[in-house]
């Protein structure tokens, strides 16, 4: 067990812009994902089932939707009087702006992390999609006394690769010939050494942690590359995240990002087991609790509390929680966002590059 | 200073649920599964919070491990309050001997103490193990409108089947003047639907006295009712509308469990001015496969369906695998059915298997005289039931 000892960061607000409409309304860790989650879930439980009963999340402008989602931490087992969740919320003082990159982020973090009393910190990310053990890559940290242990994963699309030899970080860039090993957001260190690196880093005025800490200090520090092996992948762009959402349909992958010894946990939400009409057909999709299905879907991700209607065929799509599909109306490629209401005998395609995504609370 | 609790809610959830026979081995009647989701508590449960009852006692003795555990700190009822709350209430060991719950009424008695503390106007008694959504506030008001001294809520049942109730006869302002348990010849449909308000002064008093009779069954139909009766004490009938099962038999859990299926039932679990909560496991989202065909069902979390599944409730974690084909039944958390396997008019218990080519029930048209020949199959939790073999209509297994 290593959760006394280590405390968990988990930056919510990874690439915002990349996701467009349904990041305009809400951090990238709120994003609902996979029928029934938020993004932010999967680092959450995580850090949870590897015994961590402390976490920050550190969270930019938008972030009600966020703290709506977490509340108190109970889904996760995060409401406790030592530890449990915390908001690290964007402190406003004149003049002051958002912050830019992690640098500046964990900078606002200071006093959280100073507080704490943790030896180790893991710095996690919220577009993640992965049930990994975190555990093992802290313990591979702790055996192997590095400085920093950071996690790639081999063919994934990342913003960084990684450049190693001897399993020790060589270098770490945003472009390269050599995609091979993409960074997967997660690293592992000493919580007085990450005070020290940040607060030098932001004297120079530096914000991107992995160009400004990581890439530079890749000589002078042993950063070691932990290989996880495990389905992981990060949300960077509206594809991936279709794509990423359509691998849960895949059995063997949902079986082991939702597998029943390490649950991904989120938020309760109360509903009646789904409903299935007479003239129902549905195939190859996953569906959560709540909706109410009388016609055809298929390869699709159904969220809690949907309505689809009789004659309505829904192919490739995503459809978010509480939305309303008229009678007869014929989606293909289609992510809409929470409450959207299509009515009846309407037909929205858009195609496997480039799903149409239909922003929260509109009605087609 | 002490908050005021007007009213305190006493839930009668120790039952031995005998007639529901295996699957009531390891839990009381009150834990076992209901509707896809839930179990039979969550109901009485889940409307003390929405008629805003935040004090409930719940009356435990039989197999309570899993009901204790199940209902925990309240949380998922929001029954988790500083003042009031949900209470775990088993049987204790007093200063001059200790006794088993001997009647509803001896439960309440041995809890007084517990009602004191919070010194309400009223009690509400209710009992575990019905399947009904009900504004208790009303009947409250309703009491109190009345300035009666009880309050029985009574649903009209089918004249035919009174003789199965306790009924009560009353005048034309709906005051009773006699309860009848099981009358052969009832002279009223009100059958009795166990919900009980009293002003918590004069039960207090009844059931003293009713301790102090040796020859009292310590009920509150047999004896608590009939007293104050016999003291010319104000009893109203207070009529129900609505959805209201008694699912203390196999038939009457499968029956309740089909009528979720029935458009023309009114138990409509998706009502969001007055939601059942549960609490449950994190499961992801269930999952359809390409071969699975499902109509007119109820699937909850953590399914995987790749078979036939129609007019069925299929509870959270069932697998219904290719091939094999399931109807008008009831799946409860965590089975599996296999492949080639044919499920009919059947309920299969939690984490219970039926294995490849085995067939479970039949459908009551393949019998001639289906009345005495024919019922629901019942497979007990955890048992599996090996390949190709057959479980009967009405049969009831039980694993070892």
């Amino acid at each position: 067990m290593i959760g006394k000892n280590v405390l968990g960061i988990i930056f919510c607000n990874s690439q915002d812009s990349v996701l467009n409409e349904l990041t305009s309304v809400r951090a990238v860790g709120s994003v609902p994902f996979g029928g029934r989650y938020r993004l932010v879930d999967f680092a959450l439980s995580q850090l949870v089932n590897s015994g961590i009963s402390k976490v920050g999340l550190v969270t930019k402008q938008n972030f009600k939707s966020l703290a709506d989602h977490v509340g108190s931490g109970h889904p996760w087992d995060l409401a406790r009087k030592n530890g449990g969740l915390s908001m690290i919320t964007p402190f406003a003082i004149e003049g002051a702006t958002f912050y830019k990159g992690r640098i500046d982020a964990l900078n606002g973090a200071m006093d959280y992390l100073e507080n704490a009393k943790e030896e180790y910190v893991v710095l996690a990310s919220a577009n993640v999609v992965s049930s990994f053990e975190i555990e093992n890559m802290v313990d591979e940290h702790i055996r192997s006394e590095a400085d920093i242990t950071v996690a790639y994963k081999k063919g994934i699309e990342s913003s960084y690769y990684l450049k190693i030899a001897d399993g020790k970080l060589v270098s770490a860039k945003s472009a390269t010939n050599d995609a091979k090993n993409g960074y997967l957001e997660y690293l592992v260190i000493k919580r007085e050494l990450l005070m020290l690196l940040v607060k030098e880093a932001s004297g120079h005025n530096y914000t991107d942690f992995v160009t400004d800490i990581l890439n530079r200090k890749a000589k002078s520090l042993q950063i070691n590359c932990f290989e996880v092996t495990a389905y992981a992948k990060i949300v960077t762009t509206v594809q991936e995240f279709f794509e990423i959402n359509m691998d849960m349909i895949d059995t063997n992958i949902r079986r082991e990002v939702f597998n029943l010894e390490n649950p991904v946990f989120t938020k309760l939400r109360d509903e009646m087991p789904s409903k299935y009409g007479f003239n129902s057909v549905v195939e190859n999709s996953l569906i959560a609790e709540g909706c109410t299905i009388e016609g055809e879907v298929k390869n699709s991700i159904i969220f809690r509390g949907v309505k689809i209607g009789k004659g309505v065929r829904v192919e490739n799509c995503i459809i978010m929680q509480s939305c309303e599909i008229g009678d007869n109306t014929q989606l293909d490629y289609v992510i809409a966002d929470k409450n959207v209401v299509f009515k009846e005998g309407r037909t929205l395609m858009g195609c496997r590059s480039f799903p149409m995504v239909i922003g929260k609370g509109l009605t087609v | 200073m002490k908050k005021k609790t007007e009213c305190v809610a006493m839930l009668l959830a120790g039952g031995e649920g005998s007639r529901l026979g295996v699957l009531t081995r390891k839990v009381a009647k009150p834990a076992i599964p209901f509707g896809g989701k839930y179990r039979i508590i969550d109901f009485p449960l889940s409307n003390c919070i929405n008629s805003g009852i935040e004090t409930v006692g719940v009356l435990t003795q039989y197999q309570p491990l899993v009901l204790n555990s199940y209902i925990g700190s309240g949380a998922p009822w929001d029954l988790d309050r500083i003042y009031g709350g949900v209470r775990i209430l088993p049987p204790y060991q007093q200063k001059v001997g200790t006794d088993w719950y001997k009647g509803t009424a001896n439960a309440i008695y041995q809890n007084i103490s517990y009602i004191e503390y919070y010194d309400p106007e009223y009690v509400l008694i209710l009992s575990g193990d019905h399947i009904y959504k009900m504004d208790y506030s009303k009947m409250i008001k309703y009491h109190e409108d009345r300035k009666a001294d009880c309050t029985i809520a009574v649903m009209g049942v089918p004249m035919q089947e009174a003789p199965r109730f306790g009924i009560m006869n009353t005048n034309d302002d709906n005051s009773v003047y006699e309860f009848e348990e099981k009358p052969p010849k009832p002279k009223s449909n009100k059958a009795s639907m166990g919900v009980y308000v009293f002003n918590w002064k004069d039960l207090k008093k009844y059931l003293i006295q009713d301790e102090e009779d040796p020859n009292s069954s310590n009920d509150f139909g047999k004896n608590i009712i009939p007293a104050m009766l016999k003291d010319g004490k104000k009893l109203y009938a207070y009529d129900f509308e609505g959805y209201w099962k008694d699912v203390g038999t196999i038939d009457s859990l499968w029956d309740a469990n089909m009528d979720i299926l029935n458009p023309n039932i009114p138990l409509d679990l998706d009502d969001r001015s007055w939601k059942i909560y549960a609490r449950n496991r994190a499961l992801p989202p269930h999952f359809v496969s390409a071969s699975a065909k499902i109509q007119n069902s109820l699937i909850a979390d953590g399914c995987e369906v790749y078979g036939k599944v129609y007019d069925t409730v299929l509870f959270s974690g069932a697998t219904v695998e290719k091939g094999a084909d399931v109807s008008y039944s009831v799946i409860m958390p965590g089975a599996v059915v296999k492949s080639g396997a044919v499920v009919k008019y059947a309920i299969v218990g939690q984490d219970a298997v039926v294995e490849e080519n085995a067939t479970v029930g039949a459908s009551p048209e393949e019998f001639k005289n289906s009345v005495d020949e024919w019922g629901i199959a019942t497979v007990g939790p955890e048992y599996v039931v090996k390949k190709g073999e057959t479980v009967k209509p009405k049969e009831m297994l039980e694993a070892k």
